[in-house]
């Protein structure tokens, strides 16, 4: 009925968020404020610091939170009014969320056993719910209790589940936070070939850059309840739409250009080895080594630079250097950014 | 280091737990000591305390069913008059009484029992719960006349007595036109169908007592029939006094539907309504079985005197002047006036059912079983 | 430090609690390693420690062993044995007689009915009153409490007087039938289904709820598949308690029911007061205490489940504004059909609870033909006959309730101290589980039996110069022996459910045992501290049954003052003793009412 009614020319497909608000106190301050973006196929992931509103939105888009204003429409039509599990958007955990009466086939099984025509035949079930335990490298698992599982092949079986009924979208909710540094990059890569593999569209809520990086297609900054820039994470790592963003993208100093030395008065952000000890001899600049320290095999200095700040510099293999000596540093241009060179929202 | 650091604030801690617990433990010692109950009777405690001791004064225990009462300054007149505190301990009905001294005989729970009633007197006297005691009240004579069949020597001894008899609500017949029943046997007719309500036998003392009428005016063979025809008009058994009287009865103030209900002679006079003249119930006094209620000196009490000298009081003047307006019983001394209100509205039935406490004793299981099972269906 | 892969559970942060699953395997493991008085290989228990647990264990066991175990003991004793010599005859007498199976299928029968029915309307009751915020929520929630602790008499007569032939629901002709008995009997307990259901719902975790509903499920197809199973301990649980305070009541079924539908536990009165069967009662006390022990070992172990695996939010969030009407910007189609028929259900129970309270306090206002309060002055009055007025029995009540409190919180906290061990070896363990039933007993054993057994077991106790049968000490001992079972099953949950990690994280810290039990394990528990002492109150000011076998006769207790009201003839004491019911009736809802500001968020109670 509303879709006749709302899908007009030009709608666009899949989710749009149109200026979207979203308040948990009548009176209070907007948890999401004005938010319009829009994703169609790949993974959007929405980045930001904790109570930016990035967990709100994706509330709202899945039903659980009330719309206090703007809409959220799926291919043209308003799903504002849909119940939660007639919207087909799936949604994903940070701890899973697994129904601990079940097994872990009888979870993933859970949104095919739905009443009416479209549920499918015993035989079909087990096959989807094999189908999927072997996508998310769990294959065999099915007669499992979750009770067993680990952090990691805990997320794997509530990926799977969610992933069953074929959701028209799949909601993310910093899936991966709850788990240890090096099984999150593992599994970041397997969420993301487990996506392309069913060609389902996602937005992914994540307070890690380089989460976001792994996973998403395109990248939402989110600050105190507003969008400050989307783009692909190249764009956004080439030119972050302002210092805000550039600080939590992870860029250690947003300076003017000169700063550094040379060129125009345009401000410039430096990433983590945006200097680089020098070397020989001579340096741009100069910097005071506050701390040494090896990371992943290499070594990294803190230097503190005069209209900088301490700033992370890569140093050459075989370096040897003391804390507090002064060493002249050089610019990898590669690392340094113009900042607000590019609209806010893409 | 930190090994030695942590065993000692371990041991630290433990002594704490040790402490915590003695503490709670001690508690619940000391609550004999400050309890909030012990605090409002510490005079009783002294009492006993000084009883125990062999000391001169000392306390004297009735034991005595819920319905004990007496007018206020009544037993502090005793004390003043003897020098013994009463201690007054309350156990269910006659019956729920009766038996727990039989249970407690051996370790009697106070001096002197009143309450026991004619239909329990054989059990309390077979079991050895009561024995004889030297009394000199004047109104003894009187209490004589009520005396247990077999109880030569007196181990009981009658304080009062009641009429347990049908009450009628006289404004709900007037209403409807319909004439009052008399009998026994009018109940079972079809006019008074669905109109009476008694208390169970199984569980009031009253409704025993109307068990037992039945027994003495039906015989042996004829009271389970007729209880069988009184069900069949519509009887309805309830399980307490107040129940049937308050709940089910019309004339009892409570609002029920029933006109005929088992209760007291002694009812009637509370009937008479505020600025009116006459009650609104009346008793048939062709239905009733007279219970008269004992006291005696129980077997093995620590203060028989004590305990003789009460029992005289319950048959002073004092007391038995007192008994109608406080328990609504007639006194069995013939020396006190009853209440004007009762002299005209409480008449007594002048040739009430007996059945023979002996009896009462060797059948109360079978007739109550019987009885049971008929009105249960 | 061990390194973990990835069996290691998400590092949560302290006081978010954790959903079971994840916290599970290690907060198995770290529980394991809680220690209880017995010990493995490792550091040994200091001797203050062995004391100290030692005392914990044995005071529980003194308080309730002389007054509750050897009393009953007394009283079964008694009847089977005959002249000195043991007599088990008794069994095939009783058991021949069709009247002692008649009153076990009674029993079976009443129970469960009102078993089902009220946990059919507990559950939607325990949804709308703890999950859901509405403005006046916590009067409602002390109005259904306030039959929970009335005294049964009071009920009896406010039910009776409804129900009979030409009261307000006389048309319904439910007096004296099954129909009756049953109305009261979840008047009496739907107060617990929606408590122990409630406690546990309004802090259950709402997203495995918001995954299924992600996965296509409808709001009913989630309430069938999620919410009911992660409640079913709790349901289970509530089931469990209230079929044990159906099985062994006594005065609303005798009132309502009388012989006809008598049950083990009148018939126990009847054999014991009435008859002097002692033979039969105990007979009949064993089959009840059967019955009662299967009963309490089936609630045992659910409890102990859902103890484990509770998956618990945060209250707060977990809560919902209750909206019947979908508000714009919401999803249509949101269960609100669910919440509109359990509001529909929850207001028509809370009527159909108010409906005798009300007619009680309408009837104490009747005087004569008019209405006035001249019952509720007459209250301070002594009138003919009493020992005390109605208000000095009402203090005398509260000061037994104070005593009586002291001791069950003393004992219960102990008890549930004890209980909250999980000790290494496996006969400590069963002990534990052991007394974790035993403590229950005394909500399901017949108060006819242990009242009787403190005339018998009293006298002269170890030899004591000291009769403790007519002590004024006994009327809240008697109390405090009823009152303990609730505080346990109040204090302990909390107790259990206090991170296993949390313990350990203070001892690490350097707080030895005892300032690991006082400033983690004693803090925590102090928040159910509030509710603890409000349900021993309210129980204590409402025991009626052992209480009227030691009530001494100068002091009556308030339910034992109406009893002997109600037992008069006169208007004026039938008036009296309504208004003294409704005195207790707000007294107890003040109690609760106050204990509900008392609870503290996260506490979560068994009943």
């Amino acid at each position: 009925m509303s879709e006749t009614a709302s899908a007009g020319p030009g709608a666009a497909r899949g989710l749009e968020v149109r200026d979207l608000v979203v308040r948990y106190a009548a009176t209070g301050p907007a948890a999401v404020d004005g938010v319009s973006l829009a994703v169609a196929d790949g993974v959007l992931a929405l980045l930001g610091p904790s109570g930016c509103g990035k967990s709100s939105l994706l509330r709202a888009v899945a039903g659980l939170e009330p719309v206090a204003g703007g809409d959220v429409r799926w291919d043209g039509a308003s799903v504002v009014e849909v119940p939660v599990h007639r919207r087909g958007f799936g949604l994903l955990f940070q701890d899973g969320q697994l129904f601990p009466h079940r097994d872990v086939g009888g979870n993933v099984a859970y949104g095919l056993e739905g009443p009416g025509d479209a549920r499918p035949s015993r035989a079909t079930r087990r096959a989807r719910v094999a189908e999927l335990l072997e996508l998310v490298g769990l294959a065999g698992f099915a007669d499992r209790s979750v009770a067993t599982l680990s952090g990691g092949e805990r997320q794997r079986v509530a990926l799977a589940r969610a992933l069953a009924p074929r959701p028209r979208l799949l909601l993310l909710d910093e899936p991966l936070s709850a788990l240890d540094q090096g099984l999150r990059e593992r599994l970041a890569e397997d969420l993301r070939a487990a996506l392309a593999a069913t060609g389902t569209a996602a937005v992914l809520v994540t307070h890690d850059q380089d989460e976001a990086a792994a996973v998403a297609d395109r990248v939402a900054v989110m600050s105190a309840g507003r969008l400050l820039q989307v783009g692909t994470p190249t764009e956004l790592w080439r030119s972050p739409a302002g210092p805000e963003v550039a600080a939590f993208l992870g860029f250690e100093a947003v300076v003017p250009r000169a700063v550094l030395g040379a060129g125009d008065a345009a401000t410039v952000a430096l990433a983590p080895g945006a200097l680089v000890v020098a070397s020989s001899g001579a340096g741009t600049t100069d910097g005071r080594v506050v701390r040494v320290r090896a990371r992943r095999g290499r070594t990294e200095v803190l230097v503190s630079v005069q209209g900088l700040g301490v700033v992370t510099a890569a140093a050459p293999v075989g370096w040897t250097g003391s804390v507090g000596s002064s060493v002249p540093l050089v610019v990898d241009p590669d690392r340094v950014v113009p900042v607000g060179a590019r609209s806010a929202t893409g | 280091m930190s090994t030695t650091l942590t065993a000692r604030t371990s041991r630290r801690g433990s002594r704490r737990v040790v402490a915590g617990l003695s503490a709670a433990a001690l508690s619940v010692s000391a609550l004999a000591a400050c309890s909030a109950v012990g605090a409002g009777s510490s005079s009783d405690e002294d009492a006993a305390t000084a009883d125990a001791s062999g000391a001169a004064t000392g306390t004297v225990t009735l034991v005595t069913h819920e319905s004990f009462a007496l007018s206020e300054g009544l037993l502090e007149d005793f004390t003043a008059q003897t020098g013994l505190e009463v201690e007054v301990l309350q156990q269910g009905d006659a019956g729920a009484l009766t038996n727990q001294l039989v249970l407690t005989k051996d370790a009697p729970l106070g001096d002197l029992v009143f309450g026991i009633d004619n239909t329990f007197a054989s059990r309390a006297m077979g079991e050895g719960v009561v024995e004889p005691a030297e009394l000199s009240a004047a109104a003894l004579a009187d209490a004589q006349e009520y005396a247990v069949e077999g109880d030569d020597e007196g181990a009981l001894t009658a304080v009062d007595y009641s009429d347990v008899c049908l009450n009628v609500d006289r404004a709900w017949f007037t209403e409807k036109g319909l004439a009052e029943p008399t009998t026994l046997e009018d109940l079972t007719k079809p006019e008074y169908r669905d109109l009476t309500v008694v208390p169970s036998a199984v569980s009031s003392s009253p409704g025993l007592a109307f068990l037992l009428t039945t027994v003495a005016a039906f015989g042996e063979d004829g009271w389970a029939d007729y209880w069988q025809a009184l069900t069949d008009n519509g009887l309805r058994v309830v399980d307490g006094w107040s129940d049937a009287y308050y709940t089910d009865f019309s004339g009892g103030g409570g609002g029920g539907e029933r006109p005929i209900v088992l209760s007291y002679a002694s009812s009637i006079p509370f009937t008479v309504p505020e600025g009116g003249d006459e009650p609104t119930t009346a008793a048939l006094l062709d239905t009733c079985f007279r219970q008269v209620e004992y006291a005696g000196v129980l077997a093995g009490a620590e203060n028989p005197e004590g305990a003789a000298q009460l029992l005289d009081f319950l048959l002073s003047d004092e007391v038995q002047a007192d008994v109608p307006t406080s328990m609504y019983v007639y006194p069995v001394s013939t020396a006190v006036e009853l209440p004007e209100e009762w002299a005209r509205w409480a008449p007594l039935a002048e040739q009430p059912f007996e059945v023979p406490a002996a009896d009462v004793e060797a059948h109360r299981e079978e007739w109550l079983q019987r009885w049971t099972d008929v009105v249960t269906g | 430090m061990t390194l973990r892969e990835e069996t290691a559970a998400p590092p949560l942060p302290v006081g978010v609690p954790s959903a079971s699953p994840p916290a599970g395997v290690p907060a198995a493991r770290a529980r394991a390693a809680r220690r209880g008085p017995a010990q493995g290989r490792g550091p040994r228990p200091s001797l203050a420690q062995v004391l100290g647990w030692t005392v914990a264990v044995l005071v529980p066991l003194v308080v309730l062993g002389m007054f509750f175990a050897w009393p009953v003991v007394a009283t079964v004793t008694r009847g089977f044995v005959a002249d000195g010599a043991l007599d088990l005859s008794g069994f095939g007498d009783v058991f021949a007689r069709p009247r002692t199976w008649r009153v076990i299928r009674q029993t079976l029968l009443q129970a469960s009915v009102a078993t089902v029915v009220a946990v059919g309307l507990g559950v939607p009751g325990a949804y709308v009153l703890h999950r859901c915020r509405f403005p006046g929520r916590d009067l409602v929630r002390a109005l259904v409490t306030v039959p929970f602790v009335l005294p049964t008499v009071v009920v009896g007569v406010a039910f009776r007087s409804l129900l009979v032939e030409g009261g307000p629901l006389g048309f319904l002709g439910w007096d004296g039938s099954l129909a009756g008995i049953v109305a009261a009997l979840v008047f009496f307990n739907y107060a617990v289904v929606v408590r122990t259901v409630g406690g546990t719902w309004a802090q259950l975790d709402e997203r495995p709820a918001q995954a299924a509903r992600s996965l296509g499920a409808s709001p009913g197809r989630v309430l069938r598949t999620v919410t009911l199973p992660a409640l079913a301990p709790a349901i289970a649980s509530a089931a469990s308690l209230v079929f044990l305070f159906c099985a062994t009541s006594f005065g609303t079924v005798l009132v309502l029911g009388g012989l006809r539908h008598g049950t083990v536990e009148t018939e126990i009165w009847i054999q014991t007061v009435q008859l002097l069967d002692l033979r039969a009662a105990a007979v009949l006390s064993v089959v009840q205490l059967v019955l009662v022990a299967s009963v309490l070992l089936v609630a045992g172990r659910l409890r102990a489940r859902r103890e484990r695996a509770l998956p618990l939010g945060t209250r707060r969030a977990s809560e919902r504004v209750l909206r019947l009407r979908r508000v714009p910007g919401t999803p249509r189609g949101e269960g609100r059909g669910g919440d509109v028929a359990a509001v529909v259900v929850t207001a028509l129970t809370v009527v159909a609870l108010a409906v005798p309270l009300v007619n009680l306090v309408v009837r104490s206002l009747r005087v004569g033909e008019g209405w006035g309060l001249a019952h509720y002055r007459a209250l301070a009055r002594r009138a003919d006959g009493m020992p005390v007025s109605v208000l000095d029995a009402t203090v005398t009540s509260v000061r037994a309730a104070l005593d009586a409190t002291v001791l069950a919180l003393v004992v219960g906290v102990l008890v549930a101290l004890v209980l909250s061990r999980r000790p290494r070896a496996a006969v400590g363990r069963r002990a534990v589980s052991v007394l974790d039933a035993v403590v229950m007993l005394p909500l399901g054993v017949s108060a006819v039996t242990v009242g009787l057994g403190f005339l018998l077991a009293l006298h002269r106790p170890f030899g004591l110069d000291l009769d403790l049968r007519t002590s004024p000490l006994l009327v809240p001992v008697a109390q405090a022996v009823v009152a303990v079972p609730l505080v346990v099953r109040t204090v302990l949950p909390v107790l259990r459910s206090v991170d296993p990690r949390l313990p350990q994280v203070a001892a690490t810290l350097g707080a030895g045992p005892g300032r690991v039990l006082r400033t983690v394990d004693g803090a925590l528990a102090a928040r159910a501290g509030g509710l603890a002492v409000g349900f021993a109150l309210a129980a204590s000011l409402g025991e009626f049954g052992a209480t009227s076998f030691v009530a001494r006769a100068d002091a009556p207790t308030l339910p034992v003052m109406v009893y002997r009201l109600i037992g008069r003839p006169g208007a004026e004491s039938y008036g009296q003793a309504l208004a003294a019911s409704v005195l207790l009736a707000v007294l107890t809802a003040v109690v609760i009412a106050a204990c509900e500001r008392l609870r503290a968020p996260g506490t979560v109670s068994d009943w």
